[in-house]
């Protein structure tokens, strides 16, 4: 028991004589650390979750034999887990003709960039791991960069099908960056800050605030944008398993596999969601406020209600999944072109009236 | 610059949306396909050649393994084409039975068809519905001849036997609660033609909930409606028959111009298309699996009233009851013969067509008066419908290839033979 003690104190009188930087530092990283194993957990139990839903969609079960320590309940709760481990444990093939550098770099970019963007996602009023005033640019600009580890993975794997993949990637992440960034140009107007914890703010006062009534359909094309961003259906021409067999991903086993296609994916799909839920629907905001007393438990705002609303949203990719057909891809190019791009064009332009004009909830500004 | 050539695209014979084993070789400006080069023979097993040294009954389990998702419209071809040659009655029980199971067959059919197709076009969802339904009817299937595909129910003369009492029952097992057992089993503890009745009163609704998906979702639209345009003059041209040729508009369908067996005696329509494109086959094909529910029906209905034996009392084709041999010198001997030698049809040469789901499946069958065939010539739908690949994909984009291999409902099985 006196070791215990003995190696607390002698903890504490080390964390004590440090100096103020290297604690901030020291506290930074576990930050990072901890969001991140948290992403990554997410990530894993979201697979499952996509296995789930859509099973029970499709009149089937899903998973349902990998338990805990062969413990007799949550069966299937682990196979993410298992999943990950067969991954890991593969060997990584490296095709004879692959552009091997690029070949092993293309995952790593796709991963730094989708984990990276986590830092300015606001969890709560209290929690953000860096409050940047760009918040938003800082976010578009690494999901634009993501889309090299596509790009890439494509081009060094040497192979027609990737090769197909990766230009049709290519075409489609421009495609609907612009809508999107339209999308987004509206809400930091309803706003009047890139920083995603007073975009949050703005919107406080009742359900009516959201962004989601009063810009209902720049959500909408955000939404629609986000799926197409991160390749699923029925955006996933990338992939479209039915014509270019796995499309970018199509020479990549095991580890590679696991790092450039799983954990990106479903990162940036939780991404887009967070996302999606602080800019139209009021972050971490109760959606009772202003309806009960604002003593009222539920009335306060917390982690809870935005865990709630990516739930919903992340529902929504995984129900979209097992609903729709896959559009072609000149198809897809014509919806984001000719009918996003517009549409985002025309409202952001009534916006800026109403704005200029003091018309309506944006009266405060200008 | 650089010299840019078109790329040729290797699609197959290991791709999700081959359908088996096609290998098409693509070449291709982008996206867009400028020729498709169909690569036939992976699945050739020599069936015509195998039939020529087997005695005839032997082969009709051959015919199940040729388009396998239609196993019982195939053996039908071929027992027409012995039964004509043999000029044997077949009792009009049996003919009911057969247009019944073929009708099962065609529903079995359009339903692997309908969830590869929209599993190919990605919703994915599709396939798992449509195998829901098949379920039920291989469960037809077993009960009737004792498999679930590769039925070998149709014989010379008839059928092997008269429809079952009783199908086989779902088992209590670690996977499944009593309370589902309990449902699945509920429709299935009377005869088979109770169970068949339950399914055509269920079937109708299934359908509509797979078309509350696709008919008029737009995405569905955006990918089959003008892609893959057979006119009605290229769709005789090319040979085309069943859904591919009347979803061009030519109401041609063997059930009605040329009925076989029971067909004239029960009230169906043909469905057609307009425009002949991938869509309106869609929508032919659909409607098709109402039109089939609609003759299940009616045979479940005069098969319940009427009873009879189902397999002609001639002892030259088919074997007697086994109670008749334990005490009948006669019955004996035939039996021994039949299940020797065969018998021997004789000597000449016919051509039975059948509407099968894909189309006009046909056996040409030459006879020298052996109890062999002396030639056995399959006709099938699928190798005309393959034959226009090229022509109905040049110019489309590669995302609609893959609708086009589904909207031609390829099976290997049948094509490579």
């Amino acid at each position: 028991m006196s070791t215990i003690t003995n190696l607390w104190t002698s903890l504490v009188t080390w964390w004590t004589a440090l100096s103020a930087d290297v604690q901030h530092l020291i506290i930074v990283f576990a930050e990072i650390v901890g969001v991140m194993m948290v992403v990554i957990v997410c990530v894993a139990f979201l697979t499952l979750l996509e296995r789930k839903i859509i099973g029970w969609m499709q009149v089937r079960i899903g998973p349902n034999q990998i338990r805990i320590f062969g413990l007799p309940f949550l069966k299937g709760v682990a196979q993410p887990f298992a999943d990950v481990i067969k991954l890991l444990l593969k060997e990584v093939l490296l095709p004879a003709k692959a552009d091997k550098v690029v070949f092993l770099l293309a995952p790593l970019i796709a991963l730094t960039t989708a984990l990276a963007t986590w830092a300015v996602v606001p969890f709560s009023p209290a929690f953000v791991l860096a409050d940047v005033d760009a918040g938003l640019l800082y976010i578009l600009a690494l999901t634009s960069l993501g889309v090299y580890g596509i790009i890439l993975a494509g081009w060094a794997s040497n192979s027609k099908y990737a090769m197909l993949g990766a230009m049709r990637s290519a075409a489609q992440i421009v495609a609907y960056e612009i809508a999107m960034g339209f999308a987004l140009v509206g809400v930091l107007m309803a706003a009047g800050s890139l920083n995603l914890s007073d975009i949050v703010r703005a919107q406080s006062g009742s359900l009516l605030t959201w962004n989601m009534v009063l810009l209902f359909p720049l959500m909408v094309i955000y939404f629609i944008s986000g799926i197409a961003e991160t390749n699923r259906a029925p955006f996933d021409v990338v992939e479209g398993e039915s014509e270019i067999v796995a499309g970018f991903h199509v020479e990549y086993s095991g580890a590679s596999f696991a790092t450039l296609f799983a954990l990106p994916e479903y990162a940036n799909m939780i991404l887009v969601a967070t996302l999606a839920a602080v800019l139209f629907m009021g972050g971490w905001l109760s959606p009772f406020q202003g309806i009960l007393a604002d003593s009222s438990p539920f009335a306060q705002p917390s982690f809870a209600w935005l865990f709630v609303k990516i739930c919903w949203f992340l529902f929504c990719f995984l129900w979209f999944r097992a609903t729709f057909p896959r559009y072609r891809y000149d198809q897809i190019m014509r919806l984001g072109w000719k009918v996003f791009i517009p549409l985002t064009l025309v409202w952001i332009l009534v916006e800026c009236a109403m704005v200029s004009m003091r018309i309506g909830p944006w009266s405060h500004f200008g | 610059m650089a010299d840019i050539q078109n790329f040729t695209l290797n699609f197959g014979p290991q791709h999700p949306a081959a359908h088996g084993v096609l290998r098409l070789v693509l070449e291709m400006d982008g996206e867009v396909v400028q020729k498709a080069d169909p690569h036939i023979g992976l699945l050739h097993r020599g069936t015509e050649k195998l039939a020529e040294s087997k005695t005839f009954n032997q082969s009709i389990g051959y015919m199940d393994r040729l388009d396998y998702a239609s196993m019982m419209c195939n053996e039908h071809a071929y027992v027409l084409a012995v039964e004509r040659l043999l000029g044997v009655e077949v009792p009009l029980r049996a003919q009911y039975i057969r247009v019944m199971f073929d009708e099962i067959t065609r529903i079995l059919n359009h339903l692997m068809w309908l969830g590869a197709h929209g599993l190919d076009i990605g919703a994915m969802t599709m396939f798992l519905y449509c195998f829901r339904e098949r379920e039920d009817l291989m469960d037809a299937y077993e009960a009737v001849s004792g498999t679930r595909m590769h039925a070998t129910y149709y014989r010379p003369g008839g059928v092997y036997r008269d429809l079952p009492d009783n199908i086989p029952q779902y088992a209590p097992s670690k996977f499944r609660s009593k309370k589902e057992i309990d449902r699945l089993n509920l429709a299935r503890s009377g005869s088979l033609l109770d169970f068949l009745q339950d399914f055509t009163d269920r079937f109708p609704k299934c359908v509509d909930e797979y078309e509350t998906l696709l008919t008029d979702n737009r995405i569905w639209k955006q990918r089959t409606v003008n892609i893959g345009i057979v006119t009605p003059e290229r769709a005789k041209a090319l040979g085309f028959s069943g859904p591919m040729v009347r979803g061009s508009g030519l109401a041609w369908d063997l059930r009605k111009k040329q009925p076989y067996d029971a067909y004239a005696q029960v009230d169906f329509d043909i469905p057609v298309g307009v425009n002949g494109d991938c869509y309106d086959r869609y929508l032919v094909r659909v409607e098709e699996m109402r039109q089939s529910n609609r003759i299940i029906r009616q045979c479940i209905d005069w098969l319940r009233v009427n009873p009879g034996p189902v397999i002609t009392g001639d002892r030259k084709v088919a074997p007697p009851r086994r109670v008749e041999m334990k005490g009948d010198m006669e019955s004996l001997i035939h039996h021994f013969k039949l299940a020797t030698e065969g018998y021997a049809v004789p000597e000449g040469e016919t051509y039975a067509a059948v509407e099968a789901p894909k189309g006009e499946f046909a056996v040409w069958l030459v006879s020298d008066g052996a109890n062999k065939p002396y030639r056995v010539k399959c006709r099938a739908p699928g190798f005309a419908h393959l034959s226009a690949m090229e022509e109905l994909v040049r110019g489309h984009m590669l995302a609609d290839v893959v609708a086009v291999i589904g909207t031609l409902d390829i099976v290997f099985g049948e094509i490579d033979r």
